[in-house]
């Protein structure tokens, strides 16, 4: 299962529950980022056990897309079904300043950043 | 007609500089907003080789500062292309300038007249709350409004992730009363 767009991938791997994001996400609005929440959500309404966001190769998400994120992170929280494991990159700018902003959302949450 | 909010500084020199110019009006929405990254790539590449890069600590400060740069000066591109008032056929002028502490960003465009309480209000919010708190709540209504309406995000993220200093200007013209220009400055201290 794979979402492209010009300057990004979404994968998921169902083996292990994780989605992957790579690339540099731009999209305009919650419109054009509804095929990915559609993705994200089909899985949390499996309840797995753990979800898995790999987020280490994303290099640039832009507001609408830490909407997204955060908005997903709510759902999970929210559903209370499933566990969030997210994995971040310290090389990543963006991530070592937005990131911990999810535990602040769902303090169960588990942020590996290396 | 002028009202200042925040923390708006106005340019009285000029230092290094670079402006981005462009009608909102010639060529839709889809086909511009491609453009929004390339100009913030542009941007802070650009802006990057004035932090040379000659250690790890130098090497790492210049991956933060372009990193910044790209998400600020993408954010307000974004937001002048959602929120220009097009039927003003105003231009949209996006200026970056460097100074010795600081990078400042100005955008300036028209917006609806009708919009205008309605955002200064957002803006005292802004200036007046807690950065971090009005995030996560901004996050939690978004998603109890089935994000409906602005998410208002992107300004949050600027000062709660990015620790930039916001300031707004509006202002008429005797030309023109019933037009409202907006300068939106956005500051990053280095």
């Amino acid at each position: 299962m794979q979402i492209k767009g010009d300057t990004f991938e979404v994968g998921y791997d169902p083996a292990t529950v994780t989605i992957i994001f790579k690339g540099s996400m731009r999209l305009r609005g919650l419109d054009e980022y509804a095929p990915i929440i559609e993705l994200m959500n089909k899985i949390a309404d499996g309840a797995p056990l753990v979800i898995t966001l790999d987020l280490q190769e994303l290099n640039f998400l832009n507001s609408s897309g830490i909407n997204m994120l955060f908005g997903y992170v709510i759902k999970v929280r929210d559903q209370a079904c499933s566990q969030l494991l997210v994995r971040g990159a310290t090389q990543v700018p963006w991530q070592t300043k937005s990131l911990q902003n999810l535990q602040r959302l769902m303090p169960t949450l588990q942020l590996e950043m290396v | 007609m002028q009202q200042i909010f925040g923390n708006f500084i106005d340019l009285s020199e000029e230092h290094e500089y670079l402006i981005i110019h462009f009608s909102p009006t010639s060529i839709p929405l889809q086909q511009r907003w491609r453009n929004n990254g390339l100009s913030a790539d542009f941007l802070a590449e650009y802006w990057a080789t004035f932090f040379p890069a000659s250690d790890q600590i130098s090497h790492n400060r210049r991956i933060e500062v372009k990193a910044a740069i790209n998400y600020i000066a993408n954010e307000l591109l974004e937001n002048v292309m959602k929120f220009c008032y097009k039927p003003a056929d105003y231009a949209v002028d996006l200026k970056l300038y460097l100074f010795p502490n600081e990078f400042r960003f100005y955008t300036r465009n028209a917006i609806d007249p009708q919009t205008v309480a309605e955002f200064q209000a957002l803006i005292q919010d802004l200036l007046t709350g807690d950065p971090q708190e009005l995030y996560l709540q901004q996050v939690e209504r978004n998603v109890l409004s089935d994000n409906k309406g602005v998410s208002h995000l992107g300004l949050l993220t600027m000062m709660n992730d990015y620790e930039a200093n916001l300031g707004w200007r509006f202002e008429s013209s005797a030309e023109h009363p019933d037009q409202v220009v907006l300068t939106t400055m956005v500051s990053l201290n280095l």
